[in-house]
Order: C-alpha cells, then structure tokens, then sequence
C-alpha cells in the first residue's frame, strides 16, 4: 500500500456550503473521494490510500493539476484508490468538488 | 417497463438507492463515510479500503412511516461482509428493537462472506439472522430488496431468508452457493457457471418468484421496488410457531413436487405455468400475468 499526503495552499475558499460529500466506489479502475470542508479557507490536503505503488509522481501531478483548476480551499480530500487511471481520478475529483457546490 | 432515463436498481450504487427509495431527503446515515470505521483488515492483504466498508446504514421514512434501513455496495469487494460490514448491519437490526421503526429494510447486494476476514463474515451472519429473528418476533417486518448485480448470495442468501419478506427483480439472483462454487466442487456437468440462461433459471428473481423463494417481483426501477417494500411491510405475517410450521410444511411440499426435476422449465411446467419455455424472455407484465395463479406463494408461511 502506498500512502500519499499533498498539501496545496488556495486563493480563494471553495463555493458552497455542504460540509461533507463522497463521490465514486472503491472498485477496480475505479476510487472513492470523500470531500469534508474542515480547513482553513486558504488550505486544501488531498491524502491517498491506493494499493499500486510507485505512482507518486503521477498522483502528484494529477492532484497539482486538480487544485490549480477548482481552488478548493478549505477541503480535506480522502482517497480510496482501486486502481483507477490518472483520467478517472481527475474526473472524480471534479465531480466531488462540484458536489461540495451544492446544496446540502 | 421502466420510463426512458429512469434510474435502473440495477445500476445504481447502494447510496442512491437508498435516496430514490425514501421519502425525499429524509435519510440520515448512521456511522457515515467521515467516520472512517473501514476495515482493519484489507490492508494486511494489501487491499485498499472503504470510508463505509460497503455499507450504507441508517434512519428514513417510506410514505412518512420511520424505517431503518441498509444498503449494501455490491461494488466494493462484491457487497461482502466484513468485519465492520456486518457489525453495522448487525448493529441496526438491534437498533431495531429499542427503536421499533414501522419497518427494517435490507438492499441486498452481496457475494456473500468477504473471504479476507472470513470468521468475523461468518459470525456476522449468524449474528444478523438471530438478529432479524428478534426483531421479527418483536413485530418489527424485515424486508429484503434484492435486484443488484451481486444478488443475495452466500451467507446473505441465508440472511435474505430469514426476512419476513423478500422482493426480487428480473435481475436479482438468491441462493447460498454461486454458480462458481458449484462448479468448482461438482464439475461443470452438474453446473455450467458459464451458461447464464441456467444460472438464472435456477437462482434468477423470475424463478424465485415463481417458486415463492421471493414474495414480490419488481421492475428494475425505485418506484417498483418501493411500491413492492410497502406492499411486503403490510403483508408480514406474525412470527410464531403457526407460522413457522406452515413454513416447514410449504417447503416439504416443494420439496415433494419439485424434488426430481432438473431445471427451472420443469419446476415452471409442473407449477402450471402456460409457456414455460418464454418465460426468461416475458416482459415484467406478461410474466407476472403467467405466474398469477400457478405460483408458490409464501403469503401465509413466511
């Protein structure tokens, strides 16, 4: 198991006021995202759990990618991965941060 | 037949079932995905883990009536019970007799016991049926929706059957051993796991509802299945020994009429079924138009 931990300051604190969503299944090709608005308005953490190593690089690079587009501030973001593609998890993130839009 | 674009029971994840199924924003999960109670487990087999262990639990309404209910993930790991899985399922169904809601309602969606944590799967079962059986017998109807991609198998095929009522789609599948299982430890002659015509005609929901192993038969749609879960609630017959007993003596029976044949077309046929043979194929209303009539029924046992 590779454990991953990334840490992302914001510019703004993301929309919306649901304080807690999960998207997505662990299942394989496939992960589940649980979005909880505990942090600083300014902060985004995105930890991983996932049971294909040595992709940090890759989960580095999706996750950087991720922050700079939806500016998630104040989100802590866990992930079960099942072996998803860089593709689907980039997908599944934005999928919950439009989630945490939404009404509760 | 279901509406264009309806949600499919089918395809939906246990989540949104359980938001389609109940009244409108009235569920309120119990030990949620933020708690993070995953299994300790998987991780020593290097299998990833998951916020709600593959089951949703928790309080609702049906048509204003408060309901506990549970869904299982049939996507996670199969639907299996874990550790943690079936501590929570086992842990409502208790919540049950302190709270006594108008129902508990079990969406089935499982292989069975999760084979990394075995012992504890097994104990859970054991642990839910006696569990239902309280609640049962302190007046509380338990019922079973079962139209998932995993079925009801394994111990929740055991589980399944001990509820006051089971509903079944097309698509659900009930019994204990799978199709695999057999054929692993009877050869492919006694069952072909590949041959899904057989599989259904021996475990699939027509079959089941035919035989009275289900008690209702719903479309692969939420409005069916919940129609079909306030139907069952209803209907639940009292849980004693008069019940039990014309329980015991419904099997005995099916067990004389169906005992030597070998396929699901003979059971059909020796029910009275008029066209055995179209069955697999009959659209949701014209097959329950066949069974009207011929079927077993467990109305008055189960």
């Amino acid at each position: 198991m590779d454990r991953l931990s990334f840490r992302h300051a914001t510019r703004r604190p993301h929309p919306g006021t649901r304080a807690e969503a999960i998207a997505g299944v662990v299942a394989s090709g496939n992960l589940e995202i649980l979005l909880e608005r505990v942090l600083a308005p300014d902060l985004c953490t995105v930890e991983i759990e996932t049971p294909v190593t040595g992709y940090g690089d890759v989960w580095e690079a999706v996750v950087a990618d991720f922050v700079a587009r939806a500016q998630p501030g104040g989100l802590r973001i866990s992930i079960n991965d099942g072996g998803a593609r860089p593709d689907t998890v980039s997908l599944r993130l934005l999928q919950g941060a439009r989630l945490m839009e939404e009404a509760p | 037949m279901s509406a264009p674009g309806a949600l499919s029971w089918y395809e939906a994840g246990a989540r949104q079932r359980i938001a389609v199924l109940l009244d409108q924003s009235s569920f309120a999960e119990i030990l949620g995905p933020a708690e993070r109670r995953m299994s300790p487990h998987l991780p020593l087999f290097g299998l990833p883990r998951a916020f709600d262990d593959g089951i949703v639990v928790g309080r609702g309404r049906l048509d204003g009536r408060p309901v506990l209910v549970a869904a299982q993930e049939g996507r996670f790991m199969g639907g299996a019970f874990g550790e943690v899985h079936g501590a929570k399922l086992v842990g409502l169904l208790r919540l049950g007799l302190t709270e006594r809601p108008a129902a508990l309602l079990i969406l089935f969606d499982t292989g069975g016991v999760r084979l990394q944590e075995a012992n504890a799967g097994e104990t859970a079962i054991a642990e839910a049926m006696r569990a239902i059986a309280d609640l049962r017998a302190a007046g509380v109807p338990v019922i079973g929706l079962v139209g998932g991609r995993a079925g009801a198998y394994g111990g929740g095929g055991l589980v399944a059957g001990t509820c006051s009522g089971l509903a079944v789609s097309e698509a659900g599948r009930i019994s204990v051993s799978g199709p695999e299982v057999i054929e692993t430890n009877r050869g492919a002659e006694e069952f072909d796991a590949r041959d899904r015509a057989l599989v259904w005609r021996t475990m699939g929901g027509k079959h089941r509802y035919l035989i009275g192993g289900a008690d209702a038969f719903a479309e692969d749609t939420p409005e069916s299945f919940r129609k079909a879960a306030l139907g069952l609630i209803d209907a639940a017959a009292p849980f004693d020994l008069a019940t039990l007993e014309a329980e015991q003596a419904r099997l005995e029976r099916r067990l004389d009429r169906f005992g030597e044949t070998l396929d699901g077309r003979d059971v059909w046929a020796r029910l009275g079924v008029n066209d055995p043979e179209g069955i697999p194929a009959a659209t949701d209303d014209a097959f329950r138009a066949s069974a009207e009539g011929c079927r077993e029924s467990a109305r008055d046992a189960r």
